[in-house]
């Protein structure tokens, strides 16, 4: 009995090291599918044109800089202004949504109206609707109101954010009891001063997790910014990409095109480096009820 | 909220409705301007011709259903585009998803068994979910510059004598459709993999315990508790998942500039839908398109709505 017994127990953990080796070959092979074009982006961006006529390399260059200044400086897609341009639109969205989504969570949240139900409903049916379905008159409505080639018809519209919202009011099912809100009118708080003063710093988590999220995907939007705008001064960087696909290719200083791409993505990859694990617990926490 | 529900109606003496309705105010106020009247001059347009030809403009006249009509009529090779690019935004969603939901249910099972106890977890979960932040137009842009007949990785293939010549990826309909579905892939399994993570870390867990005591196997414990009890989040993940399959567009839009190459065998419907509204100016076509569209979404959301709302009640 106690021979069969330390041979199963053998067995199993041999079996245990087996099926881990496993999962960790499979977890690496899947991690640096992930991370070897942005490997290549990295190396190819800091290679001379002709030394990327050249072949193939796994290891960076010295020309990182060179590329760097020549990206920065050419003459028909200016980046700067292009990153310039989308931080404008990406902070402005996150700041808007953010403080509006956290207002209407809060207006269903705390307090009892007739309509309550029917807005809860109604936002929650609308929530994944894209709005590329809505585009013809979207784009219809801003050409009549001269709204074309201005940054109003990207930013206004996250105002209104089912997703934001839902996760928010979710925030505030676990983390905001009425008590609070009880309490403050006790002291004379009037009800905006309360959201403003005692709310809004509560929610600070869930409100740092939300900008993330819609400074990331305004910054990388692209449907709609290329529908509205079409001036060179007020593109944003997307745009600037696509214009590069589109350009004559083989002309372009290879080290040059890798750069653009680079300082695309670059400016998220820093945020994320800095905060991955609070944006990895963000991506949970609104989408599904627990 | 039951219990919110009474405290709230113990304060009924006071009445704060208007607060309410102020604060939600402006979400709808912006709802109304910017999507719900958009959406409803979409479907105005739908039955409108109004096209510009050149410099000439071409209605609006009242036409019916007749974009409609001209939607589904065969053209001179007998293929209707609409269901051609249908079916390409079909394939295209497939050939990702079943990776993603595969894998990601894999790893999720992984990251969450006590007995494997994965080491170096964050680091992976960080990994994978790096390419769902990246700005899917670069990524696109990347890989066509990897790719192309004198990128690194027919660099790679010449070297390694895969292969004798350059192979280029974007003449061949698998090749396009194949980076497509691997670039969608990678955008999506790390996101995938974290939801249901989440979901099988709020399965009761003497649950599990329960199980191994009755003497299940890993494979017994999977799909007898594990995946019945994962069902609804599953089910979520791939509907939400559909809904942004739908609106596929920036990946195949960059990586064959637009023209859904070759023979636009990579043509997604919302690439249509984009020619139709920002090279020809045909805002009837246009519309038709979207409500299209509008109506297949509507029909997914509902499941969506069904699903996050059922514990509401």
């Amino acid at each position: 009995m106690d021979v069969r017994n330390t041979y199963d127990s053998r067995k199993a953990k041999i079996m245990l090291t087996i099926s881990r080796i496993v999962v960790y070959a499979i977890l690496i092979f899947l991690s640096i599918l992930c991370l070897f074009a942005f490997w290549m982006l990295f190396v190819n961006a800091s290679r001379s044109h002709s030394d990327l006529q050249g072949g193939f390399q796994l290891l960076p260059d010295t020309y990182l800089l060179t590329n760097l200044v020549n990206a920065w400086n050419d003459a028909s897609i200016n980046i700067p202004r292009g990153m310039f341009n989308s931080f404008i639109v990406a902070a402005s969205t996150a700041l808007l949504t953010t403080y509006f989504s956290t207002l209407t969570a809060y207006g269903i949240y705390a307090y009892n109206f007739r309509l309550k139900k029917l807005a809860f409903t109604f936002i929650m049916a609308v929530m994944v609707i894209p709005n590329q379905v809505s585009a013809v008159g979207f784009y219809q409505m801003c050409v009549k109101q001269g709204w074309t080639n201005s940054y109003l018809p990207l930013v206004l519209p996250s105002i209104a954010a089912p997703v934001v919202f839902f996760y928010m009011k979710q925030y505030m099912e676990s983390v905001l009891p009425m008590e609070i809100v009880d309490a403050a009118r006790v002291d004379g708080s009037g009800e905006f001063y309360t959201f403003n003063r005692i709310i809004l710093p509560m929610m600070k988590p869930a409100l740092a997790v939300q900008m993330i999220f819609s400074f990331v995907t305004s910054w990388n939007n692209y449907f709609m910014p290329a529908l509205i705008l079409d001036k060179a001064e007020m593109k944003t960087v997307p745009l600037m990409i696509a214009q590069l696909r589109s350009a004559d290719y083989s002309k372009f200083d290879m080290g040059k095109v890798y750069m653009f791409i680079l300082l695309a993505i670059l400016p998220v990859i820093v945020v994320y480096m800095f905060l991955s694990k609070y944006i990895i617990k963000g991506v949970t926490a609104g989408s599904v009820k627990g | 909220m039951s219990r919110q529900n009474s405290r709230l109606s113990r304060r009924k003496s006071i009445s704060y409705a208007k607060w309410g309705y102020l604060f939600i105010a402006p979400f709808f106020i912006i709802y109304a301007i910017f999507t719900l009247y958009p959406q409803l001059l979409t479907i105005y347009n739908s039955f409108f011709e109004n096209y510009r030809s050149g410099l000439r403009q071409v209605g609006p006249t009242y036409v019916g259903f007749e974009n409609y009509v001209k939607l589904f009529t065969p053209d001179k090779t007998g293929s209707i585009d609409i269901l051609k690019y249908t079916w390409n935004t079909i394939v295209l969603w497939v050939g990702g998803a079943i990776p993603q939901i595969t894998i990601a249910l894999l790893l999720a099972i992984f990251f969450t068994s006590y007995r494997l106890n994965i080491r170096g977890q964050q680091f992976f979960k960080t990994v994978i979910y790096m390419p769902n932040l990246i700005m899917a137009s670069a990524f696109s842009m990347l890989f066509f510059t990897l790719f192309s007949t004198v990128g690194p990785v027919n660099d790679l293939l010449l070297n390694a004598g895969v292969i004798p010549e350059p192979y280029d990826f974007f003449a061949e309909k698998i090749s396009v459709r194949g980076l497509i579905m691997l670039m969608n892939f990678l955008l999506w399994f790390g996101n995938t993999t974290i939801l249901l993570m989440a979901g099988i870390m709020g399965i009761d867990q003497t649950l599990f315990d329960a199980a191994q005591i009755d003497g299940a196997s890993s494979v017994q414990v999977f799909f007898r508790v594990t995946l019945p009890l994962l069902m609804p989040i599953l089910i979520y993940t791939i509907i939400t998942a559909m809904i942004g399959g739908l609106q596929m567009f920036d990946v195949p839009q960059i990586l064959t500039n637009g023209g859904g190459t070759p023979n636009r065998t990579s043509m997604t419907l919302i690439m249509y839908l984009n020619n139709y509204l920002k090279t020809s100016k045909n805002y009837g076509m246009a519309g038709a398109i979207s409500v299209i569209i509008f109506i297949i979404t509507g029909i997914l959301s509902l499941f969506v709505y069904r699903s996050l709302t059922r514990k509401e009640d």
